[in-house]
Formats: C-alpha cells, sequence, structure tokens
C-alpha cells in the first residue's frame, strides 16, 4: 500500500511532540509488535465492514447506520481546538456527504487505528498536529466509503459505477433516474470489496465543497449545560475522591492520623497512596471537609526548598558560562568582539501553571478485565502504559472512554499520566467501586507541571548598516522531557523543546549561535501551549525590535529585510502589518508593536496595539493577527484559535505567573494566579493567507507572538526596555 | 437533615450538610451537571446560577442560604433572553472546550434581562467574573451585542 504520507517532512523542525522512533523505544517497551504495520496504513481496514444493525463501516474511522448518519470516529481529543469539527469536515468532503448527517465521535484507545501517524505507533494529541497528521488519511477514508457506496447502487441499478454521482448524502444516476441515501445503500455496500487506497482519486482543491468553508461546528451541547465533561459523569456506586498532596515537591508522607476524617459524614475509606492521601465519599462536599479534617505530618527533609529569585540567580550565574551548542552559524564571538555596536539584554521567564477551566479529574474503574477510566485522554497510549505500569495490567487492558476535555493547553498531555495513575490507584484500593478523583482549583495550581522558569542572554552586533553580523543566546531552564518517555528526542545533550524558536531563527544573521544549560531541579514541568515558543518568541522576537530601534529603521521593514528567504514569515507579516495599517497615525498615547513567529510548521504575525494612560497603566487595545497555516480547513475555526491562543498568551504577558517560596507554590486559585478576563480582551481581527501548503496546526501557534508584540508596542510607547514577564511599566 | 429545594421549578428533597454550597448540592445531590466547578472562591463565574432571579456563584453559596427562594440553573434557562443568547452562542460559534459557558450564558442573561443595550463597558462589567481560559471573550463580547440587537 502506497504511503501517501511520512512523517519525515514534518520533524524536520522540532516541536514538542512530533518525534523520531527512536524517542518512543523506550515508551513502546510495554507493547508487543504489530502496531508498526498500522503505521504504514493510511487507513486502517477492518476486516469485516458489515455491522450487526445492518449498518456499514468500511474502514475504522466511518461507519454508516441505516438511519442515514454518519458516524465520524475522532482520533484526537476534542478540548475546544474544534479537531472534532476539523477532521470530520476532511471525510465528509470526499464522501460527499452531506454535514448535517455527519455524527463525530470519539475513538476508543488503540494505537493501531487511531495512532498519529506523526508519533509512530502512538495515540495522542498535541503539537498542533491533529490536522497535520490525519489530512491525508482522513480524506482517504471518505473516498474509500464513497467508492464503495457507489459500487453497491451500481449492482443495484445495474448500472456502471463511473456514471454514478454522490452529492450531498445522495447517490444518484442520472440516465435511470435512481437515487438512493447512504443508509439505504450501507447494507449492499458492506458488502462491496473494499478500493485498494492507490485507486482512490481524491479532490483537487478547486473542486473542494466543505474545505475552505465555514461549517458549523461539531462540538454541540457547549451554550446549553448538555455537552459531558468529566466532571459530569455519573456512575452507580461511584465515589469521590480527593487527594491530600505533599506541601513541597519531593516531601514524603511520615505518618497521619484520619481518625477524624473516617468518622466524618458521607466518607467511605481513607487510603494512602504515592501521591498523597486519598479521601473516599459519596459526593464532592463530604471529600473535602473530610480531606481538610486529615492530620498529617509530612517529611520534608529532601524537599525541595528554593524559592523562585533564588532559582533565576543561580540561572543567571550559569549563563555566564557556555552551553552546549544548539546551533552554530559562523563565527559569532569573533563578529561579537570585532564589532562597535554590541547590544545585550538579558529575559526572563517565571514558572506557569495552564489553569485549565476544569482542573484535573479522572474516573477510574477495576474491572475483572482491567481497569476502565472515563476522562479526555490526550495521549492515550502513553497514559494506557503508565496505568497498565501502575496496576500490573498489559496496556490493553486499560480501556478509556473518552469525554470532552474541560481545556489542555498541554496539560492533559502529561508525560508521566499523573493524575490519571492518581485516579487509577485510588480505584485500585476499591475494586469494582468507580471512583472520580477532583482536584480542586488550589490542587491543580499547586500540583505542579508547570512551564518551566528560563533566562536567556542575548547578546549581538550590528554593521555600519544596521544589519545584525552576529547574534549569541544562551537559554537557562529545565528541560520538560528529560525524565520523561519522552526522552529519546534529546539529542547531544539538547532538549529540542528548550530551544526551539531561537534554534530556528529565520533571520539572516551570518554569525548565529545558540546555546543552552539544562538544570535539573525537583519541580515537575511539562509543555505548555506552545511550548519552547512561550518563552523564545518573546526573547527574539523583543530583542529584534531593539535592534532594528538601535538601527533606527522601522521594525516591520527590518524583518522584511533580514526574512529575504523565508516567504511564509514576510507573508504573514506583510499581511498583518497593512491590515493594522502600520505606520499610519494613532492617537497620542497610543502605539503600535508587531512580532513574527513559526511554530508547528504554522507562521503568524500579529499587530498589537496599545494604549498608555498618565497614571502608568496600560491597555491591550487592539490586535490585527495574520496567520498562514497553509489549506484552511475550517476558516471560523483557524480564527477561534487565533483569538483564543493569542488571548491565552495575554495572561502570562499581562498577569499571570507561579512563584515558589522556599519551595512552597505561592499561589492557589484565580485570584492570585491572575489570569486574563473580557476586559482586558483587545478587539481581535484574524487574516489567513491563501495557501496551497499541506494543513497545518492552529491549536499553539496563535499564543508566542502576542507577549512580543505587546512588549514592543509599549516599547513605541514608553522608549522602555521589557525583558521580563509579566509586563510591567517602570 | 433534610431540605426541600426548587431548582428549575421542581421542589428537591436533598439531605445535605447546611453548609455545603449550593454547586454541590446542584450535582452532587440533584444530579444536574450543566453547572460546573472551577475554582470554589466565587473567582470564575463558571458555577453561576440564579436565585431568585439573581445570579450568584453556586460554589459559594451554602445550602442554608437558600432559603426556600427558586433557583434557575442553565437547564432551567428559558427566557426569550437566554434564547436569544444561546442562539447568538451557536451563530458565532463562542464555546471552545465549553467548560465555562454554562456561567457565561447565565452571567450574559442575567446583563440583558437587566439591560436591553450594553455597551462594551457594560459588558466587560457584567462578564469580568466570568474567567474563559480558550478566551472566547471577543466572541463573548460580540454574541451579546447580536442577541441584544435581536431582542430589540
Amino acid at each position: 500500500m502506497r504511503r501517501n504520507y511520512t512523517a519525515k517532512s514534518y520533524t524536520d523542525v522540532s516541536s514538542a511532540l512530533v518525534t523520531n522512533r527512536r524517542g518512543f523505544m523506550k515508551l513502546m517497551g510495554g507493547l508487543g509488535a504489530g502496531l508498526t504495520l498500522a503505521v504504514n496504513l493510511p487507513i486502517a481496514l477492518a476486516d469485516q465492514t458489515a455491522t450487526a444493525d445492518g449498518g456499514f463501516e468500511p474502514n475504522a474511522f466511518i461507519r454508516i447506520n441505516p438511519d442515514d448518519s454518519v458516524a465520524v470516529v475522532i482520533k484526537h481529543l476534542e478540548m475546544g481546538q474544534g479537531t472534532f469539527t476539523g477532521l470530520a469536515t476532511l471525510v465528509a468532503e470526499e464522501l460527499d456527504a452531506d454535514w448535517a448527517q455527519i455524527r463525530p465521535e470519539a475513538a476508543p484507545a488503540d494505537a493501531t487505528r487511531y495512532n498519529n501517524l506523526l508519533w509512530g505507533p502512538f495515540q495522542g494529541t498535541g503539537g498542533s498536529t491533529a490536522i497535520a497528521n490525519a489530512y491525508m488519511q482522513m480524506r482517504q477514508a471518505g473516498a474509500a466509503a464513497k467508492a464503495m457506496l457507489v459500487a453497491a447502487a451500481a449492482a443495484k441499478w445495474q448500472v456502471p459505477a463511473s456514471e454514478i454521482g454522490v452529492q450531498r448524502g445522495l447517490v444518484s444516476h442520472a440516465a435511470s433516474g435512481n437515487s438512493a441515501r447512504f443508509g439505504e445503500l450501507a447494507e449492499l455496500a458492506a458488502q462491496q470489496p473494499v478500493p485498494p487506497a492507490e485507486s482512490l482519486k481524491l479532490k483537487q482543491p478547486d473542486q473542494f465543497s466543505y474545505i475552505g468553508q465555514q461549517l458549523p461546528r461539531k462540538d454541540r451541547g457547549k451554550n446549553d449545560g448538555t455537552a459531558l465533561f468529566t466532571l459530569d459523569v455519573q456512575l452507580d456506586g461511584m465515589l469521590t475522591a480527593l487527594v491530600a498532596h505533599p506541601p513541597r515537591f519531593g516531601a514524603k508522607l511520615r505518618r497521619f492520623n484520619a481518625d477524624s476524617s473516617r468518622t466524618a459524614p458521607g466518607v467511605v475509606d481513607v487510603v494512602q497512596i504515592p501521591s498523597g492521601i486519598a479521601v473516599l465519599a459519596k459526593d464532592f462536599w463530604s471529600a473535602k471537609k473530610a480531606r481538610d479534617l486529615l492530620e498529617v505530618d509530612w517529611d520534608e527533609s529532601a524537599a525541595f526548598m528554593l524559592s523562585s529569585d533564588e532559582i533565576m540567580s543561580h540561572y543567571k550565574t550559569l549563563a555566564e558560562q557556555p552551553g552546549l551548542v544548539a546551533r552554530n552559524d559562523g563565527n559569532s564571538s569573533t563578529a561579537l568582539s570585532g564589532a562597535e555596536t554590541v547590544l545585550e539584554a538579558s529575559f526572563e521567564f517565571p514558572f506557569l501553571a495552564h489553569a485549565t477551566m476544569e482542573p484535573m479529574n479522572c474516573v477510574a474503574q477495576l474491572t475483572e478485565q482491567g481497569c476502565e477510566l472515563w476522562y479526555g485522554a490526550q495521549i492515550q497510549t502513553g497514559d494506557q502504559l503508565a496505568v497498565a505500569n501502575a496496576l500490573g495490567l498489559q496496556p490493553q487492558q486499560v480501556k478509556i472512554n473518552m469525554l470532552y476535555a474541560g481545556g489542555s493547553f498541554g496539560r492533559r498531555a502529561n508525560p508521566h499520566a499523573d493524575y490519571v495513575v492518581e485516579a487509577a490507584l485510588i480505584a485500585k484500593a476499591r475494586p469494582g467501586t468507580p471512583v472520580k478523583l477532583v482536584w480542586t482549583r488550589e490542587d491543580d495550581t499547586r500540583a505542579g507541571y508547570y512551564r518551566p522558569m528560563y533566562f536567556h542572554r542575548l547578546r549581538a552586533a550590528l554593521d555600519s548598516a544596521g544589519n545584525p553580523v552576529a547574534w549569541e543566546q544562551r537559554i537557562v531552564g529545565q528541560s520538560i522531557i528529560k525524565g520523561s518517555p519522552f526522552e529519546g528526542m534529546i539529542k547531544d545533550g539538547i532538549d529540542p523543546t528548550s530551544v526551539e524558536g531561537a534554534s530556528n531563527l529565520p533571520y539572516r544573521i551570518p554569525n548565529l549561535r545558540i546555546e543552552l544549560h539544562t538544570v535539573d531541579l525537583p519541580v515537575p514541568v511539562q509543555w505548555w501551549r506552545s511550548v519552547g515558543s512561550t518563552h523564545t518568541a518573546f526573547s527574539t522576537e523583543v530583542f529584534i525590535d531593539e535592534l532594528a530601534r538601535l538601527a533606527k529603521q522601522d521594525p516591520v521593514e527590518y524583518r522584511m529585510k533580514l526574512l529575504a528567504n523565508h516567504p511564509r514569515h514576510r507573508g504573514v507579516l506583510q499581511l498583518a502589518a497593512e491590515k493594522a495599517g502600520w505606520g499610519t497615525p494613532l492617537a497620542k498615547g497610543r502605539a503600535r508593536g508587531v512580532a513574527v513567529h513559526e511554530s508547528f510548521n504554522t507562521f503568524v504575525a500579529q499587530v498589537a496595539e496599545v494604549s498608555v494612560d498618565d497614571n502608568g497603566t496600560f491597555k491591550v487595545e487592539r490586535v490585527v493577527c495574520a496567520v498562514d497555516c497553509g489549506v484552511a480547513i475550517n476558516p471560523d475555526v483557524i480564527r477561534a484559535q487565533m483569538e483564543g491562543g493569542l488571548g491565552y498568551g495575554l495572561s502570562p504577558a499581562l498577569v499571570s505567573a507561579i512563584t515558589l517560596d522556599r519551595g512552597r507554590v505561592v499561589q492557589s486559585n484565580f485570584h492570585d494566579y491572575q489570569v486574563a478576563r473580557i476586559d482586558q480582551m483587545p478587539a481581535v481581527e484574524v487574516h489567513i493567507v491563501p495557501s496551497a501548503e499541506p494543513p497545518t496546526g492552529v491549536g499553539e501557534p496563535g499564543t508566542p507572538p502576542i507577549a512580543p508584540a505587546v512588549a514592543n508596542a509599549l516599547s513605541a510607547a514608553t522608549g522602555q526596555r521589557f525583558h521580563s514577564l509579566p509586563l510591567k511599566l517602570a | 437533615m433534610a431540605v426541600t429545594i426548587n431548582v428549575n421549578g421542581v421542589d428537591h428533597p436533598v439531605d445535605a450538610a447546611p453548609d455545603t454550597p449550593l454547586l454541590w448540592v446542584i450535582r452532587d445531590h440533584i444530579h444536574l451537571t450543566g453547572t460546573k466547578f472551577g475554582c470554589g472562591m466565587a473567582l470564575c463565574g463558571a458555577c453561576t446560577v440564579y436565585l431568585d432571579g439573581q445570579p450568584v456563584r453556586s460554589c459559594s453559596t451554602p445550602l442554608s442560604a437558600v432559603h426556600g427562594k427558586p433557583i434557575t440553573t442553565i437547564e432551567g434557562l428559558q427566557s426569550p433572553a437566554a434564547r436569544a443568547v444561546q442562539q447568538a452562542w451557536n451563530e458565532l460559534e463562542v464555546p471552545q472546550c465549553g467548560y465555562c459557558q454554562s456561567g457565561q450564558v447565565m452571567s450574559a442573561t442575567a446583563l440583558l434581562e437587566k439591560n436591553p443595550n450594553p455597551t462594551d463597558a457594560d459588558i466587560d462589567a457584567a462578564m469580568s467574573g466570568n474567567v474563559c481560559r480558550c478566551a472566547t471573550y471577543a466572541r463573548v463580547r460580540n454574541a451579546i451585542k447580536q442577541a441584544a440587537k435581536q431582542l430589540g
């Protein structure tokens, strides 16, 4: 079977989860052979295409029911990014279905059929890969189903298949006047031979009727409370569990007294688990009150006791020394030492929590067959392995029932499956009883798995024309993937997720050196929407703006000149500048700033307009965003992700930071871990660059440019330099 | 001790401690799950319900404070303003993950019932207690205006 799709073309640019096979060797150790075959198949074909009720299952992604509805099986987690809509659009396009008859449903956890094609034999969502990996796969699935429906109609009507047309869910033969809905043909279609993938003729872009259109979203029930999330799962006999976690990372339980908790109303059990003490009760409030009654003596002798400012000062010291080299063009030190004009800057970034609206939670039940889970799983295969390891099961004994996730931003793709394993281990104490683990906002804020702290030190030299001739950047921080199942992505000591966005700096600079110091700390860290670009986009885009200013050149023109060989960067930059009215006069106290950044193979430029008042406060008034993500599957979903992505990035730009005080997490809830609210949200315009390039993701790329665009606007307004987040005027 | 509370026009006997937040009475005792838990401290608005017609944060309203006043949750929204808001929410594709949206819809409906023609500043003031981490705020604002226009 032909591989229309190769992972290789997508792995040349580093991104958090796009990785090579080697990276998964450790992770996949627990899975048997046989999975690799499925990786090479664009469509996992079913052995048996008929369903018991007279329906038709041409492949693992489509089920046509006798009632004429078309179930489209979505292998990725719907967490708000619109994947139920996007992937279903691809099937509907090639199937020529009516959009109204399409019913997306979540795939079960099964990496043999539902693996992410960019991740090898592994099912999961992240790195903005859903559309990118499934674009051809889902289209082929739709085309194969259509071919079988046509073959069924040809057999039924005794006419040549080539004379049969399909439009909006109706199969018809003009000459004979025959027509039939998909559902009427389902039973007969199931008896047709599955067409080989190479025989399928996919549409040309000018034949698209759904791709590129603003189809309504399919994840409904979100305006009337009917959409179901993990918190909403109700099972007979289910208990709610809350866990008391240690107050510091690395603290251990010495002893505890649960007498008062055990006798509290509604409480069923109190159990010790590796991550703390779980209180199981008939309802949330009983469990919460009983947890408050626990008397716990924590052993903090080996706990992490440093504060954020101590960590940062350690990072600053490290940045004085050379690090491992992530990229080295020319000879930056020679160029810098001979230069007349040198600019230096240091950037500081705090820890960040994901703070999803739905705090982490998971329902688990130990059954005779293994373990059954109910939640919004983001990396199903990794979670299965982790739970299987924790419970002494085989991964395929871990069954996952998918729910919508109330946001993730990376958090639910935890390489250690932290809260999922916690739920499973609590359930292990009460075999047969379903247990809903619920984290409070405080639990969620203090449990770690933060975007790491980073320190960046930059130096650049300009020639007499103001062009940068040298750029040196040293990045200091924790590795997200070290010690995780994704560790195999580390090459020559460099975690690509620590330097991405800097190591692929697009600007034409002959002497360029990017170095990395990786620091080991026991603070759990994780990817956070756009991963490395959360910090590298800020330091690089603020610094290039400062170089432009030093060279007395316009920031847009300066970038355009240095991006001569990067047409897609130039395309979004030009479009955003033009739509924002770059260079046109603004009211007093207002200024614009720009940033352009590529992440996950998608290119985004944003122009932010700020107002600064005499009291030293500022507001982001308007953002014009341009995006190039290749073929635009659903323009409105793309706009929504740009609006949301930059809105998410506004929080760390304006208000969010996690800090440690002698190892304790200072923040606990939205009063001290503040996030952007509606009164801080600017008016947003999104413009999409028309493109015939293969489609890439939009979940993350909207986030990186906003903080530097706002900082650059503030610099333009005030003349101040901004080198740390959240942004504060002097 | 059992008390009776009226939710969406239906009386429910509830056997829960008086300090139980209304949110958990609604979710765990009456089994209506549209009202969400986000913070437990009246900081995010995901748990917004109406108590005697006024929007309150149910996570911070104890059962003992209900005092026989009627409660309306997202499942019981029926007013013309509510229908206009929900329709605008669909037409402008406001929700992303959707978890906060019950609360957004409750707050937006309450705003329009009090102020049929809100300005941007009115919307910011009424909605700034409702956090959306997907940052659907720009669409929330536009959808409220669209609903207001439709209610005319």
